[in-house]
C-alpha cells in the first residue's frame, strides 16, 4: 500500500479507507442527482479512481470529503453533458404556428407548474439525506453498522445478531447509542418541523 | 412500571415496529409521567419520520467489496 499525498497540513489522503468512510456518503449524493441507482454507484466508483489518478495535486486544502464531492460534481455535470450530446437539440416553439402543431409533445406543456411545491421537496430530502448520511459516518463503526443495517437496509434483528455476532439486547443498546448521537448530531432545524 | 432505561428501549424497538403490545402499552403508561422519556420518544419518532424521508441509499457490502479491490487495483 502507498501512502500518498505526503504533506505537512492535518489533510492527509487515506485511499484505503475511501469506501469504507466516503461510499455511502457519495452515493446518496449521486443518486439524489441522477435518480438510478446504477449510474449512481459507476460515478462512485469513477471519483475514487479519478480521485487516486489526481492524489498528487492534492493540496491539503479541502478535507477528504470535500475534495472527493467536488470530483463527484464535476462526474454527475460530466454524466449530463454525455447524455444530452447524445439526444436531439430540443425544439421549442413560443405559438402554435398551425393547427398540426397542437399534435404531439411540445416542450413548452411540459414546464414545471411554477406553483408546485414538489421540486423543493426533493431538493430538500436530498439535503437532509446528506446530512443524516454525514452524520453516520461520524458514528463509531459498530454503531453505524447496526444502524445502517437496521434503518437503511432494513434487515430483522435476528439476521444482524447473526451477522455480526451480538444479542439482541445488544443490538438495541447499539440502536438506541446510534440515535441518540444522531438526534444530536442533526442540525436542530431538522427536527423543529 | 417500568424504568427509563426499558422505556427507552421500548422506543426504539417501536421506531421499528418491533415492540409488543403489552410494550407499547407499559410505555405509554410510562410516558404519562416522565417527561425526560416523553421528550425523547417525540425526538426519536422525529428522527424515524426524517430517515423515512430522506430515502437513504447505501451500497451493499459486496459492491463495497468491488470498489476496494478497483482501488487496491490502481493504487
Amino acid at each position: 500500500m502507498v501512502s500518498t499525498s505526503i504533506n505537512m497540513t492535518e489533510n492527509q489522503l487515506n485511499p484505503a479507507s475511501w469506501v469504507d468512510q466516503y461510499a455511502d456518503y457519495l452515493f446518496n449524493y449521486a443518486v439524489a442527482r441522477v435518480s438510478d441507482a446504477e449510474i449512481a454507484k459507476d460515478l462512485v466508483q469513477e471519483t475514487f479512481l479519478a480521485g487516486l489518478k489526481s492524489a498528487k495535486n492534492y493540496q491539503g486544502a479541502a478535507t477528504e470529503r470535500t475534495w472527493l464531492i467536488a470530483i463527484l460534481k464535476r462526474k454527475v455535470i460530466d454524466y449530463y453533458r454525455k447524455i444530452n450530446s447524445k439526444k436531439g437539440k430540443a425544439e421549442v416553439r413560443i405559438n402554435y404556428s398551425s393547427q398540426s402543431d397542437s399534435a404531439g409533445d411540445w416542450l413548452e406543456e411540459n414546464v414545471a407548474d411554477p406553483f408546485s411545491t414538489l421540486e423543493n421537496d426533493q431538493i430538500e430530502n436530498a439535503e437532509l439525506g446528506q446530512a443524516i448520511q454525514e452524520c453516520i459516518s461520524k458514528l463509531p463503526k459498530k454503531q453505524s453498522a447496526v444502524f445502517v443495517m437496521k434503518t437503511i437496509r432494513g434487515l430483522s434483528t435476528e439476521d444482524i445478531c447473526n451477522e455480526l455476532g451480538i444479542n439482541p439486547s445488544n443490538l438495541w443498546v447499539m440502536v438506541h447509542r446510534a440515535r441518540t448521537n444522531l438526534m444530536g448530531c442533526l442540525n436542530e432545524n431538522w427536527f423543529k418541523l | 412500571m417500568i424504568n427509563c432505561e426499558k422505556a427507552s428501549t421500548i422506543c426504539n424497538k417501536k421506531q421499528y415496529k418491533e415492540a409488543t403490545l403489552f410494550e407499547q402499552i407499559q410505555l405509554g403508561f410510562h410516558l404519562l409521567y416522565c417527561k425526560a422519556c416523553a421528550a425523547f420518544s417525540k425526538k426519536n419518532k422525529k428522527l424515524t419520520i426524517l430517515c423515512e424521508r430522506a430515502y437513504l441509499h447505501n451500497l451493499s457490502e459486496l459492491e463495497k467489496e468491488k470498489m476496494k479491490e478497483k482501488i487496491e487495483h490502481n493504487i
